[in-house]
This record gives structure tokens, C-alpha cells and sequence, in this order.
């Protein structure tokens, strides 16, 4: 495969189709970490870092295990096997048992990573953005490299908007905003017209 | 110590959910699902429907099942039975509603990731009994589906001119020169909308965060 589809693809799952502002995956966190961009740093890199290893790992559990014949390589018996309805239980379990993985290997190799990272791996297991990325690979039937690239562009897009937020959160801190409207209202009404900004990157292709 | 089913207690317990800790406005949990499939009100209600159930049975099994699990586990745990009641409503809506699964795609399977019902069962039914438990879920639930139906209402019609598919909006506002509001049924009016909605139910509920 030619690298220039890889590279539309990364830049449709980064601007394009932003898995926060196109498809509102990962919302809760994203309002309750953007309020200071530390966090929101930190949060987004355990993000990136999460998705690039769980969409494969989604898609090869999903290839070999699940799919409709994907028992075949086990024996001839089995390829009429159809396991599919286990797709969303297989997916969560992966990727709870991803980050937990990755939790202890970044303790043991990257301690520095992982101070700065804190409680936010934990939480990613329950993050609707990561099994909402291994949800789309499902369906859109992606092959091992296009997940990949789906997974790092996903992250990298979610982390972007995030880090974006938090810095105009800190601005908003100087700002006279009517006391109902205060952070989760106003967030929203921001996140509105990032997203209005993203959509203008439709129809780029290379 | 009986006490009866719909004591003042427990009907605070359901109003509570619905109104003064609304899971969207109050506890922002949910957003995700809230924003992303109410371009139509039909989507809206099947996907309402499939959480308050989640959440009202998840709450009920893992308050029978509390006393027993483990602590450092409980959240696979969690995340099992919500799984198996998320497939249960996701193959029910291949069979009965083919066409509303497809509109809903992966937003049935991210009712398991969703922040209400992880948060409800942590909150709620980790220390509660079960008839508590499932108020509770009933409650934000339905707390939940009173935003979705109101975001859902408010695009379709200004998004598309139609109400659960049928024309609202007369032929003759058309002719005249109306046109339907394109951003509606894109994502910055989702966001635009829920925005305003918080801002409103806050305002009357008089919750602000500092």
C-alpha cells in the first residue's frame, strides 16, 4: 500500500473525523482534565499512547478469534464458528487488561512517565474514546496497518483538542462568564466552535 | 423494618436522579452518547431506553452481588455485567430495529464505556440495597433521557425540518425562502445546544460551579 492513503487516513482521524469533536467520544474526561494544562498534557499522552496499543491489539483479537471463519487457523472444524456477539465484552476486557500492562511496564521502565502520567492510565480503561476507536475499526474494516495509523491519529487528534481546551480554559479564568453558564456550559459552547474550526479542514486530502 | 416501596425517601432518591443531580447538567457524566446520536429524536429514544435499562439493571446486580466482590477487582467486574446487558440490548436491536442499530453504531457498544453507569454503580450501588439501586438507575436514567429527548427534538426539527420522520415544518415556510438550519445535525450545534441547555437548567436549579 502506498503511504499517501496512510497519510490521508492520519489526517482524516486527526482533523477531519476528530474522535472528541466530530464524534464526542471521550467527553467526560476531556471536561473534567482540561481545566489545567498540565493535566491535560498528561492525559493526552497516556491517550495516544493507549490507543496506538489497544486498536491493533482489538483488531487482532477480532481477526483471529472473533470474526465469522476467523477460528479457521485453530482447526477446520471451526470455520463456520461466529463469535462476533462477543465483540464489545472481548474488546473491554482487552483493553483493561491493555492498561494494566502498560501501567506496569511504564512503572518499571519510564518511572519519570509514569509520575507524570499518575492516576490518568487507570482511568483510560473506561475511556469511551479508546473502545469507541477499537469499535470503528470493527466496523469499518480496517486492516492491521490502517488500525494502527487509526489508532496513533485518533489519540493524537483527542489529545490535541484537549491540550487546546485546557489552554483556553486558563484564559477563560479572567473572564466575567454569567455563574450557570460556568464550566460545564461554557465548555461546551467552546468545544462548539472548536469543532465549527476542525470542520474546516474537510475535504483535504492529499 | 419494612420499609414501603415508594417512601418519601425513595422518591426522592428517583427525583433526585432526574433533576437536582442530573447526570448530564449536575454530575457531567454521559456527554459523549448525549451529543452524539440525538440528531434525530427516533435515535434519542431507543438509545435513552437502552441506557436507563442498563443503568437500573447493572445497579440491581451489583447491589445483590456487592458484599462479595473484591475491591482491587470490582471494576472488571463492573465492566463484565455491564457488557453482557449492553449485548443483550445490542442484539435485541439487530433483531427487532435493524435500521435504528445501524443509525446508533458503535454508540450501542459505548453504552458500557458510558460515565453514568460506571459512575452510578461506584456512587450508588456499591452501598445500597438492590430496590434503592434500582431507583437510583431508574432515576438518572430517565434524567438522562429527558436531555437527550430535548437536544433530540430541537435538532430534528431545526436540523431537518421533520419530527421522528414526519414534516413538521410546512411547505409554505419552504417556499418562502426557509432553509434548515445545516449546523443542527452537525457536531458544533450538538455542542452549541447542550451548552445552552446546562446553562438554562442550571440557572433554574440555581447549581453553579465556582
Amino acid at each position: 500500500m502506498d503511504p499517501i492513503h496512510y497519510l490521508n487516513l492520519a489526517i482524516k482521524s486527526i482533523f477531519v473525523e476528530n474522535i472528541l469533536l466530530a464524534f464526542f467520544l471521550g467527553n467526560c474526561s476531556y471536561i473534567a482534565c482540561s481545566k489545567k494544562i498540565d493535566t491535560a498534557i498528561g492525559l493526552g499522552t497516556a491517550v495516544v499512547f493507549v490507543m496506538v496499543i489497544c486498536t491493533p491489539a482489538c483488531w487482532a483479537v477480532k481477526n483471529f478469534l472473533l470474526a465469522k471463519g476467523a477460528l479457521h487457523w485453530l482447526s477446520a472444524n471451526l470455520s463456520s464458528v461466529d463469535l462476533s456477539f462477543l465483540i464489545f465484552i472481548s474488546f473491554i476486557a482487552v483493553i483493561a487488561a491493555m492498561t494494566q500492562i502498560v501501567e506496569i511496564l511504564v512503572e518499571r521502565f519510564a518511572p519519570a512517565l509514569y509520575s507524570a502520567l499518575g492516576i490518568f492510565l487507570p482511568l483510560i480503561a473506561v475511556n469511551c474514546a479508546i473502545l469507541g476507536a477499537a469499535l470503528f475499526i470493527d466496523q469499518r474494516n480496517y486492516t492491521f496497518w490502517e488500525s494502527v495509523v487509526f489508532g496513533l491519529g485518533g489519540g493524537i487528534g483527542w489529545a490535541l483538542a484537549i491540550i487546546s481546551m485546557a489552554a483556553i480554559r486558563k484564559k477563560l479564568m479572567y473572564s466575567n462568564i454569567p455563574a450557570p453558564l460556568r464550566g460545564l456550559g461554557i465548555t461546551m459552547l467552546l468545544s462548539g466552535l472548536m469543532s465549527l474550526g476542525f470542520m474546516c479542514f474537510a475535504g483535504i486530502r492529499l | 423494618m419494612a420499609e414501603a416501596l415508594l417512601s418519601n425517601k425513595n422518591k426522592k432518591i428517583l427525583k433526585d436522579g432526574v433533576w437536582d443531580t442530573n447526570p448530564i447538567t449536575y454530575q457531567v457524566l454521559g456527554i459523549c452518547s448525549a451529543l452524539a446520536v440525538t440528531t434525530q429524536l427516533k435515535t434519542a429514544l431507543v438509545m435513552s431506553f437502552g441506557l436507563t435499562f442498563v443503568t437500573a439493571m447493572s445497579n440491581v446486580v451489583i447491589s445483590l452481588i456487592r458484599n462479595y466482590i473484591p475491591s482491587q477487582i470490582r471494576i472488571i467486574v463492573q465492566l463484565t455485567v455491564v457488557s453482557a446487558l449492553v449485548i443483550t440490548i445490542d442484539q435485541l436491536l439487530r433483531a427487532y430495529m435493524f435500521d435504528v442499530s445501524k443509525q446508533l453504531s458503535v454508540f450501542v457498544g459505548l453504552i458500557i464505556t458510558n460515565c453514568i453507569v460506571m459512575g452510578r454503580l461506584e456512587a450508588f450501588a456499591m452501598g445500597n440495597p438492590p430496590w434503592k439501586s434500582f431507583l437510583d438507575g431508574l432515576g438518572n436514567g430517565l434524567g438522562y433521557s429527558a436531555v437527550l429527548v430535548i437536544i433530540g427534538i430541537i435538532r430534528e426539527i431545526f436540523g431537518s425540518g421533520t419530527l421522528l420522520g414526519y414534516h413538521v415544518i410546512p411547505a409554505s415556510f419552504y417556499a418562502n425562502g426557509y432553509v434548515n438550519n445545516g449546523m443542527m445535525v452537525l457536531a458544533p450545534g450538538a455542542f452549541f445546544l447542550l451548552g445552552v441547555i446546562v446553562w438554562v437548567q442550571r440557572a433554574i436549579s440555581g447549581y453553579s460551579e465556582s
